[in-house]
């Protein structure tokens, strides 16, 4: 009935509201937004004065990321007032603004570009916010994603990950690249290029390294990469397939999936490679290993009991406990952030969909309508989860709030686009 | 037989080659001989090289099958099979220095490192069949390519059931 419901929320959201925003032209990456969070608030961003200064318009990046959350509706605006102006929130309250966002940019003489900016709430005619960065001209996104962070987090509570990255796999032609990009897609990089392929990247807790599975030596091998240095080390390259990398919270270890004993079973090896140990013992598949948020425990999958399923031991391994019971396949478990919610991909009628599980009542809602999804990933603030999917043959990326509500979809001009891995918070 | 004859060859070769080569001071004034004759080291020698005697070089011998199919959600060998793994197994217990990499696939249903995990399943699979038949853990590698390297990329049963397979890939 809950699961319905929200369907039907999602689906009403899609047709009244449509909600549909494009990233500008030079991307590489296109989002839709479709459906809004359960309250949105209205909010007016004028323009900076003297924006047009810096390489991308900051209002354009802030009005964005606020847009595509779901939490928030823009109120059209072609006003410029600098955060220095003295504004009657007054105004503002009768045009339907809660919140007013005020700014200025300014090219300093070093060449960077100090973004200056205050959050005003229209209601109580009070200031929330206001902040002062500058930041090298390459930085000036990262500067707009910041400041919508922190309207994010002054206005709806909590932390905003605007700021954060993805890392994703595409394949283009007879080329796989592993790519890095902001959280909507913009300002792409390429980490690693190669004829074979890459799958299962995962992000480092402090956001500097990408563990992945390269094909490269004609066989899965499981390397960390120094995203900064391209330094790459070999953690696991034993006989048989070496996958599955996934973190443990404090980044010094590194839980594996190995065939070097024949089946593929779940080991943790340090991060440098050094220290191996075997988790599970069975005759069966054990695979897709991930710490719970707190360390202590390891949820993976297992073949035991027949089809694959979740399962949860001790990060020493030892016994382990069946996590999922609804549906016969239920692969590839993240855990969120705050380690209250599994997501996974469960098959029910020829369907491979994305569901959460309430781990602390064991409520099970399925998120997506798609039917080939795989890899789901938490975003670091636990509000969204990414997941790969496919439209028109092609792989592309989705982003589901995790009540179902808003949803977004990453598309590329050319490509298949598959294995999104949120990166964490950064400094 | 051959390959010894050969290797044989190879060393008087590279041996007599390494005689001529150090020894001899060079000097430029003295007149080169031209020694054609039957005690030289013969580099412009040819030996043929039969491939025809290497049975896995026959095109339409039994080892020239090198994949192994599997029925959906299954990692047993088919009995239509075994007689391709006995031959290979054959092979490799009488050419000890041959390795070979089994490379388990599966279709494109599912997730990733599940699928590889499958895959590894296949291959592993045929190794353990090959071990039983005596070849020993060193000459084969069981790896997993996944649904990462589909031979066929359709999406009806035909493509799938081509994906479900074990290639042998001799090293």
């Amino acid at each position: 009935m809950k699961n319905k419901l929200h369907q039907l929320f999602a689906i009403i959201g899609l047709a009244v509201t449509a909600l549909v925003f494009s990233a500008p032209a030079n991307a590489q990456l296109r989002i839709e937004t479709s459906g809004v969070g359960a309250t949105q608030i209205p909010i007016a961003i004028a323009g900076f004065s003297d924006e047009n200064l810096a390489p991308q318009q900051v209002t354009a990046i802030i009005k964005a990321d606020l847009a595509r959350s779901g939490f928030f509706k823009i109120i059209d605006t072609g006003d410029v007032i600098s955060e220095s102006a003295q504004v009657n929130t007054g105004d503002w309250k009768a045009r339907g603004a809660d919140a007013l966002v005020i700014g200025s940019v300014q090219r300093l003489a070093d060449g960077r570009f100090d973004v200056r900016y205050r959050l005003l709430d229209t209601v109580k005619s009070a200031q929330l916010s206001a902040l002062a960065m500058a930041a090298a001209p390459q930085y000036t996104r990262v500067t707009a994603h910041k400041i919508a962070d922190d309207i994010y987090e002054k206005l709806i509570g909590g932390r905003g990950a605007f700021a954060t990255r993805i890392a994703y796999i595409i394949k283009a032609g007879k080329e796989y690249r592993l790519e890095v990009a902001d959280s909507d897609g913009e300002g792409t990089q390429v980490a690693l290029r190669s004829n074979e392929p890459i799958i299962s990247p995962a992000w480092s807790p402090d956001g500097t390294k990408v563990a992945y599975v390269s094909f490269e030596a004609k066989k899965p091998v499981v390397y960390v990469q120094n995203l900064v240095t391209k330094q790459r080390i070999v953690v696991a390259n034993y006989k048989g397939s070496n996958s599955a990398p996934s973190w443990s919270p404090d980044g010094t270890k590194l839980a594996i999936a190995l065939a070097r004993d024949g089946l593929t079973q779940v080991y943790v090896v340090n991060s440098d490679g050094g220290g191996l140990r075997r988790l599970t013992n069975t005759n069966g598949i054990d695979t897709e290993p991930q710490f719970s948020a707190d360390g202590q425990n390891i949820y993976f999958t297992s073949d035991r009991s027949g089809g694959p399923q979740i399962y949860k031991m001790s990060a020493n391994g030892g016994d382990a406990q069946r996590v999922t019971f609804g549906g016969s396949y239920n692969i590839s478990p993240r855990i969120s952030p705050d380690g209250k919610a599994l997501a996974y991909i469960s098959q029910r009628g020829g369907r491979f969909q994305l569901y959460v599980l309430d781990l602390t009542n064991g409520q099970e809602q399925r998120l997506s309508d798609t039917v080939k999804d795989e890899s789901p990933s938490f975003s670091p603030n636990g509000k969204y989860i990414m997941y790969a999917t496919e439209s028109g043959r092609r792989g592309s990326l989705a982003v589901v709030s995790v009540d179902g509500r808003v949803k977004q979809r990453l598309t590329m001009q050319a490509g298949d686009i598959r294995e999104p891995t949120w990166g964490p918070f950064m400094k | 037989m051959l390959n010894i004859r050969n290797f044989a060859l190879i060393v008087a070769s590279a041996i007599l080659l390494a005689a001529c080569s150090s020894p001899v001071k060079l000097d430029d004034k003295a007149v080169p001989v031209v020694d054609s004759g039957a005690t030289g080291a013969d580099t412009r020698s040819v030996n043929t090289v039969d491939t025809g005697s290497d049975p896995l070089n026959n095109p339409t011998g039994i080892l020239s099958k090198r994949s192994i199919y599997f029925d959906f959600d299954s990692y047993t060998i088919k009995d239509e099979f075994k007689s391709v793994v006995e031959a290979h197994a054959q092979y490799l217990n009488s050419h000890k220095n041959r390795k070979i990499i089994i490379q388990g696939n599966t279709d494109d249903r599912g997730g990733r490192e599940y699928n590889l995990a499958l895959g590894q399943k296949r291959a592993e699979a045929v190794r353990k069949a090959l071990v039983l038949l005596g070849v020993s853990d060193t000459q084969v590698e069981a790896v997993s390519l996944g649904k990462e390297k589909p031979k066929a990329l359709g999406s009806d049963e035909a493509s799938y059931a081509e994906n479900r397979r074990s290639d042998i890939v001799y090293q």
